[in-house]
């Protein structure tokens, strides 16, 4: 087995590093020997070589997610895709009504676009998720109105790992007519995506969660029924008018590259991540006061956030010098503001200011895993001799039942 | 986030770190903060019949700039007199940690921490000699 790499990256969720068979496809769409023409010109062959790679990596994405390659549309990540699915969506279709149904989870990329539609007059439904992080049907269904045009329903929450039933809420959007988006920013190569399946309208991808470099995504718009939405960026008339811009070849041959590796390797890869997310799960959950945010079940196996009562998470941290991962707990400014989502799940404050995400990817070894039990157990250890908290918790004080002097 | 050198100094070898007898009338016991805003300080002094702090202990949740100010705190009340101890300013703290303007908060708690140790003192030397009079 291999040396032990210190600090060891559990942060999958924020990025992957380029998987090295996509780094290569990538580097040969640069140089003047590579294929670095513009996809766009018609009148020579450097031209219709890169619009050739771009349409190969195109039916790649379309591929793994059950799509005809013409519904989808290149951008520049999963942020840029939530904003011209919800902006353009909501406004092609503001004749029909202007309330839009999202979640309290999502996102700030879905959650600060539909801020701007409420600026702009639509009038937007934020659900509560369960206590488990999964949507309610129940409530979902209360909150469709008349002019409800848009549901916007993450697929994988990036934070806790939660895997919505996509399914179920396309039926419902389907059935009602409504327009629904999907971010799937965290899911591919994690859970299987069929968008007919899935009844789904639109959907975001973005390559640097799944081993492809940063600044490239995808949005899926579907043709069958026949999705309209609203050029957010103007120019050119690249993909149908839908998104212009030069394509990035060679970004995009990266995001076709890695997802191309995501459909070939992921039964293989989920079941060995699995295994390895089992085996931290293990290793911490014998320890007094541990929690488990969100549903275990339904969750990627590549997962994992807990809260370790007692100790902060921002300390806890700084104590985890040897291994990158992270916090629900913002401490950038003087209001320490835990994690929204974890709020939403109805965690107490502590709980969410305790909490540790972990993500676990193509490179994580059982050497890392064990590596990082053995840290993670000693800092905890360490904060709780420190923490006031911990002793009171110890002496059987109901911590709820103090006045404490809030600033 | 970057920390500094003394923050982390600090936080690796936290200096007393535990607690005193908070029912012996010559300790005086601090907490302040709220589990909810992510820093609980828990601050002791003993102090002697000179008015002058024999020991001081602390234990912390919080950040590693609440964890900083409060080890740098006892070090600093050690041998102080009540008067001189209870002038000591967040700002001092926050100069000496070097703490960055997010982390002043930090600072301001272990300022509101000392105080309130000396609250608690004084407040039952005020105990003691009504019993004694009554
Ligand atoms: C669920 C989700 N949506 C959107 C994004 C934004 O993606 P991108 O970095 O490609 O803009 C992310 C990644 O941070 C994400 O996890």
């Amino acid at each position: 087995m291999s040396e032990l790499k210190l600090p060891i990256y559990l942060d999958y969720s924020a990025t992957t590093p380029v998987d090295p068979r996509v780094a290569k496809a990538m580097m040969e769409c640069l140089t003047p020997d590579g294929n670095f023409g513009n996809p766009a010109s018609r009148s020579h062959s450097f031209g219709w070589k890169a619009e050739s790679v771009v349409e190969n990596a195109r039916e790649q994405v379309a591929a793994l997610v059950n799509a005809d390659p013409k519904e989808i549309v290149w951008t520049s990540g999963a942020t840029e895709s939530d904003n011209l699915a919800i902006k353009g969506a909501a406004h092609f279709y503001s004749k029909n009504g202007k309330h839009i149904i999202t979640m309290k989870t999502e996102h700030k990329a879905v959650l600060d676009t539909c801020r701007q539609l409420e600026r702009e007059g639509f009038e937007v439904t934020y659900l509560e998720p369960q206590a488990d992080g999964l949507v309610d049907m129940d409530k979902l269904k209360a909150a469709i109105r008349d002019d409800t045009v848009l549901i916007s329903i993450m697929h994988v929450n990036n934070e806790i790992g939660v895997v919505q039933d996509i399914k179920a809420i396309g039926a419902l959007a389907r059935e009602k007519k409504i327009i629904f988006h999907v971010d799937a920013a965290q899911s591919p190569g994690k859970v299987e995506i069929d968008v007919k399946d899935m009844n789904v309208d639109l959907m975001s991808f973005s390559a640097h969660k799944t081993y492809g470099p940063k600044g490239i995504g995808a949005l899926y718009v579907s043709r069958k029924p026949r999705v309209r939405i609203e050029a957010q960026m103007h120019g050119g008339g690249h993909e149908r008018g839908m998104r212009s811009g030069t394509l990035a070849t060679h970004q995009i041959v990266g995001m076709g590259e890695a997802f191309r590796i995501a459909k070939e390797e992921m039964a293989g890869e989920n079941e060995r991540i699995r295994m390895l997310r089992d085996r931290l799960l293990n290793g911490l959950n014998d320890m007094e006061e541990v929690y488990i945010n969100g549903d275990l079940d339904h969750r990627v196996p590549h997962n994992l956030n807990m809260s370790f009562n007692f100790v902060e998470g921002e300390s806890l941290i700084m104590a985890l010098k040897d291994i990158a991962i992270s916090s629900g707990s913002a401490c950038t400014s003087a209001s320490l503001e835990p994690s929204y989502v974890l709020r939403a799940l109805g965690r107490d404050d502590e709980l969410a200011h305790s909490s540790l995400r972990f993500s676990i990817g193509r490179f994580t070894t059982e050497k890392d895993v064990d590596h990082a039990i053995k840290v993670i157990r000693q800092a905890v250890n360490k904060l709780r001799d420190l923490s006031p908290l911990w002793d009171m918790y110890k002496d059987g004080v109901d911590l709820k039942s103090i006045e404490w002097a809030a600033h | 986030m970057a920390y500094g050198e003394k923050v982390l100094d600090h936080y690796e070898n936290p200096r007393n770190v535990g607690a005193l007898d908070k029912d012996d009338t010559s300790v005086g016991t601090g907490m302040v903060g709220a589990p909810a805003c992510g820093d609980v300080m828990k601050l002791q002094i003993q102090v002697g019949d000179n008015g002058v702090i024999e020991d001081a202990k602390f234990k912390t949740y919080g950040c590693g700039s609440a964890i900083a100010s409060s080890s740098l705190l006892t070090e600093w009340v050690k041998g102080k007199t009540l008067d001189e101890a209870s002038q000591i300013k967040n700002s001092d703290i926050a100069e000496e940690l070097a703490l960055p303007p997010v982390k002043i908060h930090c600072s301001v708690l272990a300022e509101d921490a000392i105080r309130a140790a000396i609250n608690d003192y004084q407040g039952r030397q005020v105990a003691v000699a009504e019993k004694q009079s009554a």
